[in-house]
């Protein structure tokens, strides 16, 4: 039980996968531009994830070893193709927003790296958690990001004004601001884990 | 392994039909409200309009232009105006718009599609700037930048924007006036349907065609 309790907490802090494993920075520098599309990129995520693995960790006594990344990458752009196409029935303002980088799940590494790393090799619980996990690790590291970027860039959080106008400076909506900020968090992060060791 | 491989992506497939099945009258539904929703946007008119979808083509500066419209028209079959699709490239990509004309030619509102400028600077576009556009009519309005001799006051630091902004609308303005003295002859009783939603879409092709022999 603990061990299952390890193998879903592991991917929040301490093997975040955008802080610590630095896997998946595209669509983190690329979709963080407002908190809730940071958000929304985090939880399409994370369902891909959790499904593929929970998929990949069944069928892993079928698929041979020679073919398991083609078998590995049909399977995720299913997931993928899922997702795209019932965002763009139901949350068409998000999906607008998100656009190119739904389909680029497919080859966030983050989603792939777990299949390979961990649902080929374990049973369907833990894989399910494993997925589960990352997901919400990565999630939280794009809405973290996405709050930053969009009260300093924007003023507001959640589309929530909090500072004035006047005061947004714009360079954190852009893409150097992407890379200032994840640098940053990096950075309180690793202190704050270096602290607590 | 190649049986291994087969299921897989046969099921993927099968499974990817189903879902496309199941969200596919939802996905249309939200393509055509947003559709509305922009026309509702540049052209608010008043009483019961009938919109037409019709096609206008347009030799600007030398190149032949299509663009895709909805043509108004009240319940006696009058031309009331159109919304025009146009693009431009802007500073980041092309800058997709849809522009709504009165039958005089009086631009009735202008409204962004999709866009790539640069947030925080030609991104404003969809705010002040467009406003601008609003009740003027090009005939006396030009459609030009200050800065270039033209009516169009700029968003700062964003003139690149601005020009594509100015340049579509003036595109859409001039294939509209080419076009117009064919809507107004256009519109037979009997497009004047009570169920208006659907005529637009099946009037498509004939419409196609109509824009041709006008040629």
């Amino acid at each position: 039980m603990s061990n299952n309790v390890k193998t879903f907490t592991k991917g929040l802090i301490k093997e975040n996968p955008i802080l610590v494993l630095l896997l998946g920075c595209c669509p983190t520098l690329a979709t963080t531009t407002s908190a809730i599309n940071g958000m929304s990129m985090g939880l399409a995520t994370t369902f891909v994830l959790i499904m593929s693995n929970l998929v990949i960790s069944l069928l892993k006594g079928f698929i041979p070893d020679k073919v398991r990344i083609p078998c590995f990458i049909v399977v995720i752009a299913s997931f993928v193709t899922i997702v795209q196409l019932v965002m763009q029935a139901y949350v068409p303002d998000i999906y607008e927003t998100l656009g190119l980088f739904i389909p680029l799940i497919v080859v966030n590494c983050i989603v792939l790296g777990r299949a390979e790393a961990f649902a080929s090799k374990n049973p369907v619980w833990p894989s399910i958690l494993d997925g589960a996990g990352m997901g919400l690790g990565f999630t939280l590291a794009l809405t973290v990001l996405g709050c930053i970027r969009e009260l300093l860039g924007s003023g507001s959080v959640f589309g929530l004004r909090i500072l004035p106008e006047t005061a947004n400076i714009l360079v954190f909506i852009l893409p150097p601001g992407a890379f200032i900020c994840l640098g940053f968090v990096i950075a309180i992060v690793n202190q704050f884990k270096k602290e607590s060791h | 392994m190649l049986i291994a491989l087969f299921v897989i992506t046969a099921v993927s497939g099968g499974l990817l039909g189903l879902v496309y099945g199941m969200t596919k009258d939802a996905i249309a539904e939200v393509d055509a409200k947003k559709n509305e929703a922009a026309i509702q946007a540049v052209l608010p008119l008043d009483g019961e309009i009938t919109y037409k979808a019709d096609t206008l083509r347009y030799n600007y500066e030398g190149a032949d232009l299509t663009f895709p419209c909805n043509l108004a028209y009240d319940a006696n079959g009058n031309f009331k105006g159109a919304a025009v699709k146009t693009s431009e490239g802007g500073f980041g990509g092309k800058i997709d718009m849809m522009v709504g004309f009165l039958a005089d030619g009086t631009i009735k509102g202008t409204s962004v599609l999709s866009h790539a400028e640069t947030p925080g600077l030609g991104a404003n576009m969809t705010g002040k700037f467009k406003d601008q556009f609003v009740d003027k009519n090009p005939a006396s309005f030009k459609l030009i930048v200050t800065k270039d001799g033209g009516n169009v006051d700029a968003i700062t630091a964003a003139t690149i924007t601005s020009r594509a902004f100015s340049k579509a609308v003036d595109k859409a303005y001039k294939a509209f006036e080419a076009n117009k003295s064919q809507f107004i002859t256009k519109a037979p009783a009997k497009e004047v349907t009570p169920d208006a939603d659907v005529a637009p879409a099946e009037e498509n092709n004939e419409n196609m065609e109509g824009g041709q022999d006008n040629e």
